[in-house]
């Protein structure tokens, strides 16, 4: 039997394994044990530092590479646009001047920050980790203590190795049942987010536990962690398990030897106390339908098999639609796979499958960009990028791409895009583009039909 | 980083909730690699919203909807706003990171009940002053008065306009190395071999 008193979650302990200082009002100093870093969100950290003049504390604690603004097409030729070969190269020249490790873009292990940290082993159970990124809730895959924070607080992080944080109170949110087929963790990160809303886990820790949980893939637990920010959250939490730890062995990164021995028996104490939570949700996850968002924030989702309820005026203007159509049905010019919620390998397994020989539908522009230059590699080693190529698809280079549309990539004004990334805000693939997020399966189906289609209806098996 | 007490002056109200930072200042300009002079991206793609900031006569305070700031971290969007010359931006609530962002910048964002907000947006569009007064943790209108609330280290670093940074290493320099030696004894494979403890 626990003590409720003493019952803690899993954020509670890595909490408490990383206070410094304690403050007032449940702010504390945290050490962080790892930052990564990229070229848009770092430039002014290091002038923080040098008009401080200050030195990178532990510079082999950070990792830099560049994703947000590199080109993913032709890419022997360098970057062409001038802002973004100056932003590159200031982040390179910054890495070298502070000594920090920086992954060139022709490195084979360069790609988003958020794909390459934990596929390098950077990223591991127990740690703080923090990137100048909203999306660093991805690495609570791993039972890491992760979370995006802004420019100033990256240079206060390298030089001092801490940040003030004010603790947040825990959610539980639990999915029972097994996930059907063709619905993946997309659907249920979207399915939480409609249900709770876009700042429903303001000020909450979410921790994702349940079957649907245990049960999925080290790829496919970023995809759901990865969104906690979409429900307002910094910090998504899945408690490490075998899972994990298999994922983990022998990444270049990782512990080796008795470190890695060492490390795995403090990792299986990571786990929260039943009874430790402030909130409870819980999901059927056995009952859910592939999730679609109509509107411009990600809260407005709702299955493909239902239509378009109430929103505001400007958002149906801005969309395009009308309250009472159908989601299934509307045709789509851009299709998307990629980001870092959904570029690993399993999602471009996902959508390869599929192709079946088909092509993507004329009119349609439908484009894959792999999360890392290694995620690129695995696939063309499989034969993917030959299926994508042969049915249409462009395959790119690793990089943000389209998720952000500040590379070149960009969906034109008034075009319909489905995407598998995280965001639906207005402008977010280029002012006046329309934005439904997806699932990989969902996506590459919408390509191939050349409109969103309910993808259990379209697979044949 | 300059101390900042009470902000007043003019004020514009954009009631509408959910604005999130990449509506503040669209991707496209993260290109740009300095802080200063940010504030001509600013909403840049809702010509509506800078034609209000214009009609209000550069003001100072921004009384905007509920989760103001949401989604992307970039601290752009700070920049932006301070480069339009707002000092304090009042909402229901904010994304968390923009919060923590305000704080780094000078710039208040104070948190009031959402029951207060519409009174709030009235007197920002009837172009009256709005008081923002971190001291006593309370906005004034008119015959208004509302209470807000911020998080107690950011209140006390905006009031003292301490630098974050140096202050931390000044303060607690010491509790850091101790950390940092208990650590690499319980936690080893944290740390490189060869790491020197700084
Ligand atoms: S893929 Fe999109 S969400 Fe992820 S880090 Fe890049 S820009 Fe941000």
């Amino acid at each position: 039997m626990t003590d409720t008193k003493n019952a803690q979650t899993l954020y509670d302990r890595l909490w408490s394994d990383h206070v410094v200082a304690r403050g007032q009002q449940g702010r504390d100093l945290l050490y962080i044990d790892r930052h990564i870093l990229h070229e848009v969100s770092t430039p002014q950290s290091f002038e923080l530092l040098r008009e401080n003049h200050l030195e990178v504390r532990r510079p082999e604690t950070q990792l830099a590479v560049p994703d947000h603004a590199v080109p993913t097409r032709d890419r022997g030729a360098g970057i062409r646009e001038e802002l973004a070969r100056r932003q590159v190269a200031l982040l390179e020249a910054n890495c070298r001047a502070f000594g920090i490790e920086y992954i060139p873009l022709t490195d084979e292990r360069q790609g988003i920050v958020h794909v390459i940290a934990p596929e390098q082993g950077f990223t591991i159970p127990g740690i703080t980790i923090v990137c100048g990124d909203s999306h660093t809730a991805t690495h609570g895959a791993f039972g890491a203590l992760a979370f995006g924070i802004g420019a100033s607080e990256c240079g206060t992080q390298m030089a001092t190795q801490c940040l003030w944080q004010t603790r947040a109170k825990t959610m539980r949110v639990t999915f029972t049942g097994a996930l059907p087929a063709h619905v993946t963790t997309k659907d249920m990160i979207l399915a939480l987010i409609g249900r709770i809303g876009a700042s429903g886990g303001s000020g909450y820790a979410l921790e994702f536990a349940g079957e649907a949980v245990r049960a999925a893939s080290m790829e496919a637990r970023m995809t759901l962690c990865n969104m906690a920010i979409e429900a307002g959250s910094r910090v998504g939490l899945v408690a490490p398990d075998d899972t994990t730890i298999a994922y983990l062995d022998g990444r270049p990164r990782a512990p080796q030897g008795r470190s890695w021995d060492q490390a795995v028996a403090h990792w299986r104490t990571l786990r929260s106390d039943d009874e430790a939570f402030e909130r409870e949700v819980e999901i059927d996850a056995a009952a859910l339908a592939p999730q679609v968002t109509y509107g411009t924030s990600p809260d407005q989702v709702i299955g493909v098999d239902e239509t378009v309820p109430e929103a505001s005026r400007h958002t149906m203007d801005y969309m395009g639609l009308n309250v009472g159509q159908p989601l299934a049905g509307l045709p789509v010019d851009y299709a998307f796979i990629g980001s870092c919620t959904n570029s690993r390998i399993e999602d471009l397994r996902a959508a390869a499958a599929l192709i079946r020989g088909r092509t993507v539908a004329p009119g349609v522009t439908a484009m894959v960009v792999p999360g890392s230059t290694m995620v690129k590699r695995q696939a063309e080693a499989e034969g993917l990028d030959k299926l994508f190529t042969a049915a249409g698809f462009e395959w790119h280079e690793a990089g943000c791409s389209l998720c952000v549309a500040m590379n070149g990539d960009r969906v034109p004004e008034g075009k319909r895009s489905i995407s598998t990334s995280n965001r639906n805000f207005e402008g977010r693939q280029g002012a006046g583009a329309r934005t439904h997020l997806a699932s990989p399966a969902m996506v590459c189906a919408a390509a191939l039909a050349g409109r969103i289609v309910d993808v259990r209806k379209e697979h044949v098996s | 980083m300059t101390a900042v007490r009470t902000v007043s002056g003019k004020a514009v109200s954009l009631p509408l909730d959910d604005i999130d930072t990449d509506v503040i200042f669209p991707a496209r300009y993260l290109l740009h690699t300095e802080k200063k002079g940010l504030g001509r991206f600013a909403f840049h793609d809702r010509p509506e919203i800078v034609a209000a900031f214009e009609a209000a006569g550069h003001p100072q305070i921004l009384v905007a909807g509920a989760n103001f700031g949401c989604g992307s971290s970039r601290e752009h969007a700070v920049w932006a706003l301070a480069g339009l010359g707002l000092r304090a931006v009042i909402a229901p609530s904010f994304g968390e990171i923009f919060r923590g962002n305000c704080a780094n910048n000078a710039v208040i964002a104070a948190a009031v009940d959402a029951r207060h907000i519409g009174g709030l947006h009235a007197a920002a569009a009837a172009g009256g002053e709005i008081a923002v007064d971190l001291e006593a943790q309370e906005v004034r209108a008119d015959t208004l008065a509302v209470p807000f609330a911020i998080p107690a280290g950011d209140r006390e670093m905006l009031l003292e306009g301490w630098n974050t940074t140096t202050r931390l290493l000044a303060l607690h320099g010491e509790a850091i190395a101790h950390f940092e030696n208990r650590q690499r004894a319980e936690r080893p494979w944290l740390w490189n071999k060869d790491e020197t403890t700084p």
